[in-house]
Parts: C-alpha cells; sequence; structure tokens
C-alpha cells in the first residue's frame, strides 16, 4: 500500500544525516527517439537550498525536473532521492511534489479541495485536513478563498493556490517549473520575491526551473546553467556572473563583452589588433592560443582611469535612466559599455565622440574562444 | 452601417431573428398542429374534427404502455452499452491517439456515410438465422441449436446500440480531449494512483461530454422504430413503431398524435431526473 510507503519514506528522511544531499542524479541521459535531451548529466542538490535549473529552451532542464518528479524514466542513469533510487517508482510514491507551468489546479474542485487532494489521499481527515489547509491557505495569503473555483481567481492568487496545494504536503523537495510565465512582469517580480521568502520560512527544498536569468538569480541559491543537456557551470549567482567559465555562460547571464585575442604572456592576452591587455591573476589557467578576455559592461570605464586601455567611437547611446548605455566601436569589435548616471550635470557622450575605455584586470574572466560569438 | 449604429439595441435580436423564425415556422407551428391532432376525433373516411378529445391520450396508455415503457428501456440500455463501450475508445482516441486522431475518429463515423436503413438491414444479415455469428455460439452453446439472435431484444437493443453510438463516442471525445493532461500528471503528483486520478480528475471533468452524448443517445433512440421493426418480433416493437403504424397505415392520426405526445412527456421527465441527478450545471456544460 502507498500509504505505508510514504511512511517508511518520511521515517528514512527522518534518519538521514544532514549531509546527505535531498536529490542526486547520477550520470542520467535521456533521450527521446534520435534527440538527446539530457546527456549524462551528474547533480547533486543540498538539503533546504533554493536551487536553479536555468538554460534556453531545449537545454532539458524542465525534462530533468520532469524526471525527479517521475513524469519521465531517465534512458539511463540513477535519481536518488535522499539515500533512496527512485527510478520506476511512479510519480505518486515519491516524496516531491511540482508546482506545474499551467498551476493545473482542477477546475471542477474548490480552491479548499484542490490544497486537500494530497492530503485526503495521504490519509488525512476531518479537523486535522481542515487545520492543514486552512494554515497553508493562510500562509500564501488566500485565507478565506477556500470555497471558491480556481477560474474565479487571478494569476497570481491561482499560482498561490498552486504552491499551497504541493507545500501542504511538505514533501522532501518541490518542483517548480516555470512557475512565473504566466504572469506580468510586476506581479512576477512580487511573486519572485514572495516564493524566496516561503521557501526560507518552510525550509524545503526548492528546485526552480526557468529560462529567464534575472528571476534565477533573484530567487536562487545555486543555479545549474544548463546548455544541451548538460551542466556548463554550476554556482552561486555571482560566482556566475563575476567568473563565468564559459563563454555560453558568460552571454546567457546578463551582457558580456568577449574580445578575442592570443596568450601571450602569463595573465597576458594579445587582442586582433595587436594590444596587449592584462587579465586576473590565474584565470589563464594554463590556457594557450586563442582564448576570449570577458568584461561586465558595467566595469568598464569611459575614460583612462584603469590600465587595460581601447580607443573608440560611440556608435550608439541608450538613456535607462539609472544609467546610459553606449555601444562603442573600437578595432577589437563593439562593446557595449554601461555608465551609472550618478553625477547630475554631466553631459552624455553622443554618438560619433571619440573616447578611450579603460578597465581592471580584476575585473576581467577568461573563456575558451568560441567562434561566432561576439 | 449607420443603421446598426443607431439602433444598437437591435442587433441581438436582428443576430435571434432567423434562429426564432425558423424555430417557429418548423418547430412551434408543427408541434401546435400535432397537439391540436391529438385532441381530434373520427376516423380518415368521414373526417376528423376537434372536440377536445381527451380519451385519445388514456385510450393510448391504456393499450400501448407496453411499448412505452419497452421505449424507454429498450432506449436507456442502449444508450448505458454506448456510453461503456464509447468511453475507453474516446478516451483512447484522445489520449493515445496523437497524429492519427482525426483519422480514428472518421472510422468511428465512416459507417455513418451508409444509409442508416441498409445499415439496419446489414445488422438484419450479420444476425440472422443461418449466419455465421448464431452458427459460431450455436456451436459454443452459447445459443440453443434453434436458439436465434434476429427477433429478440438483444438484437434490437444491438442495433440501437450500433446506431447510435457516434452520437456517444464524438462529445466524449471532445470534452475527454479538452483535458489538460498536466491534471492528471498534477493528481498523480498529489498521491492519486492511476486509477484515482482517473475517477477524481479525468471522469469529473468529462461529465459534460458523458450527459450530452447520454442526451444526444437516448432522445432518439427512443423514438427510433427501424431496429425493432427489421431486427425484432412485434413483441419487441417500441412505441415508435406503433407511431408510425398508426399514421402511416391505419391513418388514425388522433391517436399517433396523442403517443407522440405521451412520448415527449416521457422523455423530458426521464431526462429532468437525469438532470436533477448530474446537476444542471453538467447539462450545459458550465462545470469547468
Amino acid at each position: 500500500m502507498a500509504v505505508d510507503e510514504r511512511i517508511q519514506q518520511s521515517l528514512e528522511r527522518a534518519a538521514e544525516s544532514s549531509g546527505t544531499p535531498d536529490i542526486r542524479l547520477d550520470r542520467i541521459t535521456k533521450s527521446f527517439g534520435d534527440i538527446i535531451a539530457v546527456d549524462d548529466l551528474s547533480l547533486e542538490i543540498p538539503r533546504g537550498s533554493f536551487f536553479a535549473l536555468l538554460g534556453p529552451s531545449g537545454c532539458g532542464k524542465t525534462t530533468t525536473l520532469r524526471m525527479i518528479g517521475g513524469f519521465e524514466e531517465p534512458t539511463a542513469g540513477l535519481i536518488y532521492l535522499g539515500e533512496r533510487e527512485v527510478s520506476g517508482t511512479p510519480p505518486y510514491k515519491r516524496d516531491v511534489n511540482t508546482v506545474f507551468q499551467s498551476y493545473a489546479l482542477f477546475p471542477h474542485l474548490s480552491i479548499f479541495e484542490n490544497v486537500a487532494f494530497g492530503l485526503r489521499r495521504k490519509g488525512t481527515r476531518g479537523g486535522n485536513l481542515k487545520g492543514k489547509v486552512e494554515e497553508m491557505l493562510d500562509l500564501v495569503q488566500l485565507s478565506g478563498y477556500g470555497k471558491r473555483k480556481p477560474r474565479q481567481l487571478s494569476g497570481g492568487q491561482q499560482q498561490r493556490v498552486a504552491l499551497a496545494r504541493a507545500l501542504v504536503n511538505s514533501p522532501r523537495v518541490l518542483l517548480l517549473d516555470e512557475p512565473l510565465g504566466a504572469l506580468d512582469l510586476k506581479l512576477r517580480k512580487e511573486m519572485q520575491l514572495f516564493i524566496k521568502r516561503l521557501q526560507h520560512d518552510v525550509g524545503i527544498t526548492f528546485i526552480h526551473v526557468t529560462h529567464d536569468q534575472e528571476e534565477a538569480m533573484t530567487m536562487a541559491d545555486r543555479i545549474a546553467v544548463m546548455n544541451e543537456g548538460q551542466i556548463e557551470q554550476l554556482g552561486t549567482p555571482d560566482e556566475l556572473y563575476e567568473r563565468p567559465q564559459t563563454a555560453f555562460v558568460a552571454s546567457f547571464l546578463g551582457i558580456s563583452n568577449l574580445l578575442t585575442g592570443a596568450v601571450a604572456g602569463p595573465d597576458e592576452v594579445r587582442l586582433e589588433d595587436g594590444t596587449t591587455v592584462r587579465v586576473r591573476n590565474g584565470s589563464l589557467n594554463g590556457r594557450k592560443g586563442r582564448v576570449a578576455v570577458g568584461i561586465r559592461p558595467e566595469k568598464i570605464r569611459p575614460d583612462d582611469h584603469d590600465p587595460n586601455r581601447l580607443p573608440g567611437k560611440v556608435k550608439e547611446r541608450a538613456y535607462i535612466g539609472v544609467s546610459t548605455q553606449y555601444i562603442v566601436e573600437t578595432p577589437n569589435g563593439n562593446i557595449t559599455v554601461v555608465v551609472l548616471n550618478d553625477r547630475p550635470g554631466t553631459v552624455p557622450l553622443g554618438p560619433g565622440d571619440r573616447l578611450t575605455l579603460s578597465w581592471d584586470p580584476e575585473a576581467t574572466f577568461v573563456v575558451d574562444s568560441l567562434e561566432g560569438s561576439a | 452601417m449607420s443603421f446598426f449604429h443607431r439602433h444598437r439595441g437591435l442587433t441581438p435580436y436582428l443576430l435571434l431573428g432567423p434562429g426564432i423564425a425558423w424555430l417557429a415556422v418548423f418547430f412551434v407551428v408543427p408541434l401546435g398542429f400535432l397537439a391540436y391532432q391529438s385532441l381530434q376525433s373520427g376516423n380518415f373516411d368521414i373526417g376528423y374534427a376537434f372536440t377536445w378529445s381527451w380519451g385519445n391520450y388514456w385510450h393510448a396508455i391504456r393499450d400501448y404502455h407496453a411499448q412505452f415503457v419497452r421505449s424507454l428501456e429498450y432506449a436507456g440500455l442502449a444508450t448505458v452499452l454506448a456510453l461503456v463501450i464509447s468511453y475507453p475508445v474516446a478516451y483512447w482516441i484522445a489520449f493515445r491517439g496523437g497524429r492519427w486522431k482525426n483519422l480514428l475518429l472518421l472510422f468511428i463515423v465512416a459507417p455513418f456515410f451508409v444509409t442508416y436503413l441498409i445499415r439496419t438491414l446489414a445488422w438484419e444479415t450479420i444476425l440472422s438465422d443461418n449466419g455465421f455469428v448464431v452458427n459460431t455460439l450455436q456451436s459454443l452453446h452459447v445459443l440453443g441449436s434453434s436458439g436465434r439472435l434476429l427477433a429478440t431484444s438483444t438484437a434490437v437493443v444491438t442495433g440501437i446500440t450500433y446506431n447510435f453510438l457516434p452520437f456517444m463516442a464524438l462529445p466524449l471525445y471532445v470534452s475527454l480531449e479538452q483535458i489538460d493532461g498536466s491534471l492528471i500528471e498534477a493528481a498523480e503528483d498529489l498521491y492519486a494512483s492511476k486509477l484515482h486520478a482517473f475517477l477524481r480528475v479525468t471522469l469529473p471533468l468529462s461529465l459534460p461530454g458523458v450527459v450530452a452524448g447520454t442526451l444526444l443517445t437516448f432522445i432518439p433512440a427512443a423514438g427510433d422504430f427501424i431496429n425493432a421493426q427489421l431486427l425484432g418480433s412485434p413483441e419487441n416493437h417500441m412505441i415508435g413503431n406503433v407511431i408510425q403504424s398508426k399514421f402511416l397505415e391505419l391513418t388514425d392520426y388522433p391517436a399517433a398524435a396523442s403517443m407522440s405526445f405521451i412520448l415527449m412527456a416521457g422523455i423530458l421527465v426521464a431526462v429532468a431526473i437525469y438532470a436533477r441527478i448530474v446537476g444542471t450545471e453538467q447539462l450545459t456544460g458550465t462545470a469547468t
């Protein structure tokens, strides 16, 4: 009987040492016919973390999530929930709940019954059930909405019902599949902070799938950037932003200027026009031959203050309010520069103006040169 | 254009106009005439006169209550059979049909390119005393050596079920096809086994299709006479057979008209009870 099995699972959960990761993926591969959606991927997700799988559509992030949820079986490899290997275990026997992209609220059931669905299946009844559901509706700020039907609620409210319906079961892990995709920008920002706070309060491991780098960086403690079925880089948001290890990660998270050149000495790279620039100590990491030097737009100054310098000519200017973004033409291609508008009265540069760009070697990162990337 | 701008309030009525006119000419007027006729007395030779002859109704019930009850019985049985047969088929096409969906639906409808009468005559051949089906059933001792299928209630109900199957299968398919697959995944995610997910999510969400299908099957089936005539014996005759013979053979128009009204009332009562049980929300399809 499934109920016994779940009791067994929660006992196991309690007995595990706190160092056991909640989820461990061991070399999983998933192919659909000729298409390999997830390619030999290994991953550990520590207990209590807010983890994001970030990547463009088709990178395998949703497939990975669906394999953890039990909706897809891996073609090869093993999935562990805690210490238990769960391949072949159907979704209804896994100690995991999902918030679906379209919320998937049951349209024929009231909000109360939607939230109570999992508890009823687990055998919770009567006052206990009512108490748990109402406590959870309260937590997502929807107390008093129990009698309504899903269609009577706004998108943001439906989203919160979906969260309540999953969390009320106190799963080991909560899976969120692009949960904010259907909301407008303002509500999305609100919900990002709401979900982050909720995760902090309930202490359950959240795995969040998204293609929105800003959303992932706002919400997650750790992010795995995925591309073509593999993890390109795994780290905290600032690690990924400040020290991207591949050209893909550098361009997927925020704007990056990648200048191609050849290694010219310890911590030195000769760019295509012959200019030699210094990079952060050790960032070449033994690389030889062609590399790309990356600098974030906000770390480049429109003057000659810093040691790495390049001459250029303003091509375009966009005033964004808090900052102004320039596209500057240089012998090494176009460079994007963002200048904070924090000094009133400064006369902005206009298209055609010549200037010198400079940056600190500490602000650079190095990735392998990728043909065709900017 | 300017007319519609000046009389914007009229637009809904103008749009309703053709439909209302159609209903008035082809439904209300004939129904009124039928009601008028059902209270006439006389016969074909001396002519009919309107005499408030309520006796037509009492005679119909007294002489033919067996056929009335049989009609509702056969129609009800055929409806249940059609539902039981169609639901798995519609379910399979909706959820597993993939790119073959439309072709599979065409297969369900395909026999209906042949006329009703011919299809029923085909069943007469299939079920005939020396046919393959009867011979097989006899050799398997399901039927006795003199047992037959033709001219039995089994044959009539089988025929009705077959003839009205698409009216059940198509609405079922439509309501099942609309169900978002992620709802079923959500149920399984919330610890429901496949069976529970079906009972708690798929089945309730397909109820509008069940209701539409049962009504579209039951109502015409209750008035059917072709199946009973071709596949049944006089013991299997339904009220449709009686009405048909009164109208066309015996030219007893008042009796036939009053029976039509009784049948209509019977169906309305049956549908009303059904609606009370399943709820009017399902009946109008506003449940989702």
